[in-house]
Parts: C-alpha cells; sequence; structure tokens
C-alpha cells in the first residue's frame, strides 16, 4: 500500500525479482526435500506393501493348492474304500451263495446216507428175522409134536401146562433174540 | 496512505455516511514489508511461500518420516495425495515407465501450488501466493527450462527444433507458416499463459472474495443491511468456490507440466 500510495501501482504482469527469487528458493527447497528424502521413504514402504501383498497371495494359494491336493486324495480314498466295500460285498454274497449250496448238497448227501443205511438194517434185519424164524419156526412145529406126543392128550391139565411151558419158551426165546438184536 | 486505499474494516466507512466505497484494486495486491534487511523487503507473500514450503515438508515429513506397511491416517492422506499426482496425472500422460523419473518433480509441483493458492482462504494470511505473477512465473521457467532441456537432449539441436516447431514435411506449402506460428506459440506464448493462468486465476478469485467481503462491511447501515447480508452470503459461497478452484488450477498446472514434458519426449513423424 505503500507503494499505491506513491502512485507506482505496477502492472501485475510484471514480476518483481525478488519474489521470484523467494519462489524459486522455496520451490527448490520443497522438490529436493520431496524428491531425495520423503517420496524415496514412502516408495520404499509402498514396494515393501506390494511385497507383502504378493506373498500373502503366494501363501493363499500355496494352501489352496495344497487344500486342493488333500481333497483330491481323500476323494481317491474314498473311491477306493467304495469299490473295495462293493468288492467285499459281492465277495461275501458270492462265498454266501456257494456256502449254501455246499450246505445243501452236505445235507442231501447225509440224508442219503442216513436213508441207505436205515435200508440196509432194515433189510439185514428183516434177513436175520427171516432166517431165525425159519429155524425156529421148524423147531418150535417139533418141539411141540414132540411134546404133544410125548403127553397124554387126555390129561387135559397136563395138556394146558405143556402148552403154557411152550407159549413160556416161545416168549423167552423172543426175548433172547429181541435182547441178541439190540445187542448188535 | 490514503484512505481510498484503505480496506474497509480499518476506515469504518459505511453507506450513507458519505463515504465512498472502498473498492478492492490492484493495491490489494501490494503490501508493506513486514520487516527489511538490508534493502531487502520481506513482504507477506514471501513469508506465505516460505510458510508453504515449510507446511508441505511438515506434512510430507509428518506423514511418511515413520511410513508404515499398514500406513496411519496421516500417511494414508499423504499416499492418496501422492498417488493422485502419480497414477493420476505423470502415469496417464507418460506412462508408467517413462514417467517415474518426473513424479517426485510433479508432485512436488502440485503440493507447491495447491498450497500457494490454499493461503487465500486460511483465516488470517487470506492472500493467495500465486496472484503474484513472480510465484507462477517462477514455477513456469522451471517447466519452460525442463521442457527445453528435455527436448534438445531426446532429439538433439536439429531435432529439438523440429520437434518445438512442429516441423512437418508433409504439411507443404504452408510449412514455413505452420513453423513460425508453432514457435512462437510453443517457446513464447506458452510458458506466459502457463504462468498467466494460473495467476489470473488466482488473482481474479482473491478479487472476488475481496469485493464481497468489503462490500458485507460497507454496506452494513440502514437498509443497506439486507444487502450486506447477501454480499455475506456471496462471500461464503466464493470462498467454497475458491476452495475447488485452487485444486482445479494446481491440478492445471501440473496436467500441463506433464504435457510439455510429454511433448519433448515424444518421436515426432
Amino acid at each position: 500500500m505503500q507503494l499505491a500510495s506513491e502512485g507506482e501501482v505496477e502492472n501485475p504482469l510484471l514480476p518483481p525479482i525478488p519474489e521470484l527469487v523467494i519462489g524459486l528458493v522455496a520451490f527448490a527447497i520443497v522438490f529436493i526435500f520431496l524428491a531425495k528424502k520423503l517420496l524415496p521413504m514412502i516408495n520404499k514402504t509402498l514396494e515393501e506393501r506390494r511385497a507383502a501383498i504378493e506373498g500373502g497371495m503366494e501363501k493363499a494359494e500355496a494352501a489352496q493348492a495344497e487344500a486342493q491336493q488333500v481333497l483330491e486324495d481323500y476323494r481317491a480314498q474314498l473311491a477306493d474304500a467304495r469299490h473295495e466295500a462293493a468288492r467285499l460285498r459281492q465277495e461275501a454274497q458270492e462265498h454266501g451263495v456257494a456256502a449254501i449250496a455246499e450246505m445243501r448238497a452236505e445235507g442231501q448227501r447225509q440224508r442219503e446216507e442216513i436213508i441207505a443205511a436205515g435200508h440196509a438194517q432194515v433189510e439185514a434185519d428183516r434177513k436175520a428175522a427171516a432166517a431165525s424164524l425159519r429155524q425156529d419156526v421148524g423147531q418150535l412145529a417139533t418141539d411141540l409134536a414132540g411134546r404133544i406126543v410125548g403127553e397124554s392128550l387126555t390129561d387135559h391139565a397136563r395138556q394146558s401146562r405143556a402148552i403154557d411151558r411152550f407159549l413160556d419158551d416161545l416168549e423167552a426165546k423172543a426175548a433172547d433174540t429181541t435182547k441178541v438184536e439190540a445187542g448188535r | 496512505m490514503s484512505a481510498d486505499q484503505m480496506l474497509a474494516f480499518e476506515t469504518d466507512c459505511h453507506i450513507f455516511d458519505g463515504c465512498g466505497f472502498p473498492a478492492p484494486g490492484l493495491h490489494s495486491f501490494l503490501f508493506e514489508p513486514l520487516f527489511t534487511v538490508g534493502g531487502f523487503d520481506f513482504n507477506k507473500p514471501m513469508l506465505l511461500a516460505v510458510l508453504s514450503t515449510v507446511v508441505i515438508i511438515g506434512f510430507f515429513w509428518a506423514a511418511f518420516g515413520r511410513a508404515k506397511v499398514v500406513p496411519g491416517k496421516l500417511q494414508m492422506i499423504g499416499e492418496s495425495g501422492y498417488d493422485f499426482v502419480r497414477r493420476g496425472i505423470v502415469y496417464e500422460a507418460l506412462g508408467k515407465k517413462e514417467g517415474e523419473k518426473y513424479v517426485p518433480f510433479m508432485v512436488a509441483l502440485f503440493f507447491f501450488v495447491w498450497i500457494m493458492n490454499l493461503w487465500s482462504i486460511i483465516p488470517v494470511a487470506q492472500f493467495p501466493v500465486t496472484s503474484i505473477i513472480a510465484f507462477p512465473a517462477a514455477l513456469a521457467l522451471i517447466v519452460y527450462v525442463l521442457w527445453m532441456y528435455l527436448t534438445f537432449k531426446k532429439h538433439g539441436f536439429v531435432g529439438g527444433l523440429k520437434n518445438i516447431t512442429g516441423y512437418d514435411k508433409a504439411l507443404g506449402p504452408i510449412l514455413p507458416l505452420a513453423v513460425v506460428l508453432e514457435f512462437f506459440s510453443n517457446v513464447i506464448i506458452r510458458p506466459f499463459t502457463h504462468a498467466v493462468r494460473l495467476f489470473a486465476n488466482m488473482f481474479a478469485g482473491h478479487l472476488l472474495i475481496l469485493m464481497f467481503t468489503v462490500a458485507s462491511w460497507y454496506l452494513l447501515n440502514g437498509i443497506g443491511i439486507a444487502y450486506a447480508g447477501v454480499s455475506f452470503v456471496m462471500t461464503v459461497v466464493m470462498t467454497a468456490f475458491e476452495l475447488f478452484i485452487q485444486a482445479v488450477q494446481a491440478y492445471v498446472f501440473v496436467l500441463l507440466a506433464t504435457n510439455y514434458v510429454q511433448g519433448a519426449l515424444a518421436e515426432h513423424h
């Protein structure tokens, strides 16, 4: 205002030299501080941050790959286990069928054996009985005839006694025969 | 110091008091020296320029001094400002590879211009340093020298001249005219417009705020109080507008500087 009052209002487009110098120096100071000191500091930090982020991403990727691998392994194992189970089931089924068939065959065989044995026994018994019977009947007939002839036919009591005796003998013989057969 | 050149606040002069409107003008951009050292007058704009340096370095020191990978609030703000210039201006024009070299210069330029502009609306300071032509001129001069240096370094003397003058055989008969015009435009007009664009915007902005501020005070009498209210609202509106313009002008200044560098480095056809 001092200048103005003296009527020295300058052209505002003419730069005063002191201001020009001050402006240059002030800017130079700002530029040097920023370029040499402060911006390199932040650039270093930004670089570190970038590296940290990239490192983190790499780590995450590795973890993901590992998880994927584990999942695949697990799936493979699961599939194996399923196959194994199916195979075992199949096998067991086959075994079961075979076992049942075998047991059935065995049962059949045993039954036939038993039946055959029974048949043989019956046949043998029958033959033995027939042979014995044939022999005994002759014997008995002979004995009876002898006794009847030997005793008085009129004596009723004696006759009765003889018949009773004969029958007793007959029973005893039959019992002997049964015993013998049971012993066999 | 005549009364009509004092600010309205100092004169206690109001309308209807038989007192003329103390209109702001060129004299509003002239300052008495704060102190004088050996014939060197140190005035308010100079002080503000020096303070700008302190503010910028102080801020970035606080923000980046102990920079951490996980940033604090201040570092985050500093980084976004840095990134704005780096990616938003320099990488856009020059590409990452070639532009990296010019990032510190452009960052310094942007924040220097912006803070110098910002003083306009800071209480007590209330003066945009860039409305003194010397400051934008100094910055434009640096950009101009950088541009010249890069042009001749990149293309050699003849190639540099061709680059500056936009020499292109395809132009045919109008080649001489084009060369003269391009030379005139690039070498003489461009640094001037570069500086004046910033200067004039800040100058006009300051004048507008000043006008409405002074008027608010001057009209504070009788019926004039209603008009003073309107004027005051306009002061607030213009202050907000200036806040926007300051950032835009700083952006434009740096954008142009980057474009000049790009022009210097570009292959001519």
